[in-house]
């Protein structure tokens, strides 16, 4: 009976989540452990129970908990699992990486934890409160992460970069946070929704005043035109294996705030944030797509690849219809798996020592290493939109959407920055089989990290192949 | 507009006129020392502010724990630190322009949004007028732990992750410490540390 009520619990996730990382805290300070054995399979096992207990938990019908500060939905479900599934292969490949660097191992498990802990209330808050505790409790850990090495002063300027900015981008966010419970008097995103759709119109002026702040810190945490400064900078600065932390599962968690700040709590004020992120998104698009072609840094045109991807995301927002929501969460959950493909790849190149971060360090990675090259190309095919990638389907969604609301002409614009967007991941794919390579001796990873990386990218094409399964989670999860 | 109604405005616009300008001092001073010091000045009148609120517990709280604690050990590091002010100078002038622009631009935007004209008072509700026996440090502690358990949980779980990243971004290792053992300094005998030896003295 007990335990029947525990499974049935919406918080239990959370709660499991929470109590696993405490025993992970004291177990890696009190047991003398050989490389940290016992702290990073802990650890695993806190992300694997948590995926369990969510998809125990996904058919229980959509719940208000703790007075109304936090939901349970499909919405919420969704982006649990995928949150905690794509942190699973994060410290698989990580492990190898912060070892060698001598990161110290129990420090970036233990943060990473927490930050996933953070980003499961992000996902599921309901109130302001919750909304920017979760935040914080997801940003916290990532910048003390980005400053892990502590012999590099590279990571010591992007961790300071990324803490300023981050700090100023949650002040405007809470700034804007002010107003609207000013406006409202209510932190509660129902009772917000509710005041929201009669409004006086000096009301309806101090929230449009105040979503403006709350945009700007929402669109940063997200990483867009034109609050996208820190991205290439904390990309490349940042040790790969906290890159790959940074650049994949937070960005689901930012639109899950997207989600609950706009989409569920304002949509009386629909036409005043659709016009602005109408802006975001062409500015993202056009500038990520421009900039990425010239950079000869494989992370910094990943960061700036992961500006434009952003943009086409914040396409399907726009539409402001429920299709639409739909094709923005799929777009989120498949480049969150594709960018988890590309930076893992990445740390797993880097191996005993040697960084591989710029373009010319994949030269004729083909006759190094054959599976991996195709592996990767699999993943640039994906990000470039080429069918049968899943990428292919993300941006199809998206247009879909965009046409279905009447904005032709921002699909077309999109399309066409897609196309001059090829170029740079066909680039990578070319280096790697057409070029020459400048060292000679074949790469070789232990089996299951190849067996991790192999899943990873395969199911890249896999969804590619067959989307409909996914594209029905994510409807279902915006179902009216 | 009877006495009290007077007074009160003139409480709150001078502790209000106190905040903005020490506010704007912890910016623009040019002494390190002097901005901690504007922000404590800062923190002691929003805390007028908020007792004219009648939120007494939270004002005190801002004294004791901002004042007493915070800003205390930030003084303590601000002045172990050698910050150089006069090269941050250059790139704060070079900006100037476009920060005023921007502040300026921000401040009449609103002033406009909650003037008068737009925002109707009467639409707001207003603390005051409790009862005699009303504490609000009671109040706050029966909503805290019932209604806000779950954000108080959530506040607990990010202390706890400060404590956790300040360690590890600045705690090296116990092989890197230079501390002493006290055993092996008892343990030391005369004949390990000094060895006599013998010199012919210089003649003259």
């Amino acid at each position: 009976m007990l335990f029947e009520t525990i499974l049935t619990y919406p918080a239990t996730p959370e709660i499991f989540l929470l109590g696993m990382t405490c025993i992970v805290l004291l177990a890696d300070l009190f047991i003398k452990q050989q490389e940290k054995k016992i702290t990073y399979w802990l650890s695993q096992f806190a992300l694997v129970g948590t995926a369990v207990l969510v998809l125990l938990l996904y058919n229980v019908p959509s719940t208000l908990l703790f007075n109304g500060s936090f939901i349970w939905d499909k919405t919420a479900a969704l982006m649990q699992f995928a949150i905690v599934a794509i942190n699973f292969f994060i410290l698989i490949y990580a492990r190898e990486y912060i070892r060698e660097r001598k990161i110290p191992q129990g420090e970036y498990y233990l943060l990473s934890l927490f930050s996933v802990l953070g980003m499961l209330v992000l996902v599921s808050a309901y109130s302001l409160l919750t909304l920017y505790l979760g935040l914080e409790l997801l940003s916290l850990p990532l910048y003390a992460m980005v400053a892990l090495q502590r012999d590099s002063t590279e990571c010591a300027e992007a961790a300071m970069k990324y803490f300023v900015t981050g700090a100023l981008a949650s002040g405007m966010l809470l700034y804007g946070l002010s107003m609207f419970y000013g406006a409202t008097q209510s932190l509660n995103i129902t009772e917000i929704a509710q005041v929201t759709s009669n409004l006086s119109s000096g009301q309806e002026l101090m929230l449009i005043f105040g979503l403006v702040f709350i945009i700007a810190g929402v669109v940063f945490k997200l990483g867009a035109a034109p609050f996208h400064m820190w991205v290439p900078d904390v990309y490349q600065g940042a040790p790969t294996s906290v890159t790959l932390f940074v650049g994949t599962a937070p960005k689901i968690a930012a639109l899950a705030m997207v989600v609950r700040l706009l989409i569920e709590g304002t949509p009386a004020l629909v036409h005043q944030w659709q016009e602005v992120l109408i802006l975001i998104a062409v500015l993202s698009i056009a500038l990520g797509n421009v900039v990425a072609i010239v950079q000869s840094n494989l992370k910094r045109m990943l960061s700036y690849s992961a500006i434009a991807h952003v943009g086409y995301m914040s396409l399907g927002l726009l539409a402001a219809t429920p299709d639409g929501y739909a094709s923005a969460l799929f777009y989120m959950l498949a480049y969150a798996l594709m960018s988890l493909g590309a930076f893992g790849m990445l740390v797993l190149l880097s191996k005993s020592g040697a960084e591989v971060d710029k373009i010319g360090d994949l030269r004729g990675l083909n006759t190094r290493n054959p599976w991996l090259a195709f592996m990767l190309l699999l993943v640039m095919f994906s990000m470039a939109g080429i069918p049968p990638m899943v990428g292919f389907f993300a941006k199809l969604g998206v247009l879909e959407a965009l046409i279905g609301a009447h904005m032709v002409w921002l699909a077309t614009f999109a399309l066409v920055f897609a196309i001059i967007g090829a170029y740079y991941y066909l680039n990578v794919v070319k280096v790697m089989y057409f070029e020459e390579p400048e060292i000679q001796y074949p790469i070789v990873n232990r089996p299951i990290i190849n067996v991790a990386i192999s899943v990873n990218c395969l199911m890249v094409l896999w969804l590619g192949m067959f989307p409909s399964g996914l594209i029905d989670l994510c409807r279902a999860a915006f179902a009216m | 507009m009877n006495l009290a109604q007077i007074f009160t405005d003139l409480v709150f616009f001078s502790f209000a006129a106190i905040l903005v300008g020490s506010a704007l001092m912890t910016i623009i001073s040019r002494n390190p020392v002097r901005s901690a010091l504007f922000l404590v000045l800062a923190f002691f009148a929003a805390t007028g502010l908020w007792i004219l609120l009648e939120v007494e517990f939270l004002g005190l709280i801002l004294i004791l724990v901002y004042v007493g604690a915070v800003m205390t050990l930030f003084l303590f590091v601000v002045m172990t630190l050698n910050i150089d002010v006069e090269e941050q100078r250059s790139s704060f002038v070079r900006y100037l322009p476009f920060a005023i622009v921007i502040v300026a631009m921000l401040v009449i935007l609103m002033v406009y949004v909650i003037s008068p004209g737009h925002l109707n008072p009467s639409e707001l509700t207003t603390t005051g007028g409790q009862p005699v026996n009303y504490s609000n440090t009671t109040e706050l502690g029966m909503v805290l732990y019932t209604d806000y358990a779950y954000p108080f949980e959530l506040a607990g779980i990010l202390l706890l992750v400060a404590i956790i990243a300040a360690i590890s971004l600045t705690f090296h290792g116990k092989g890197n410490n230079k501390t002493q053992n006290p055993d092996q300094q008892i343990l030391i005998r005369r004949e390990d540390r000094i060895r006599m030896v013998k010199m012919q003295g210089d003649k003259k």
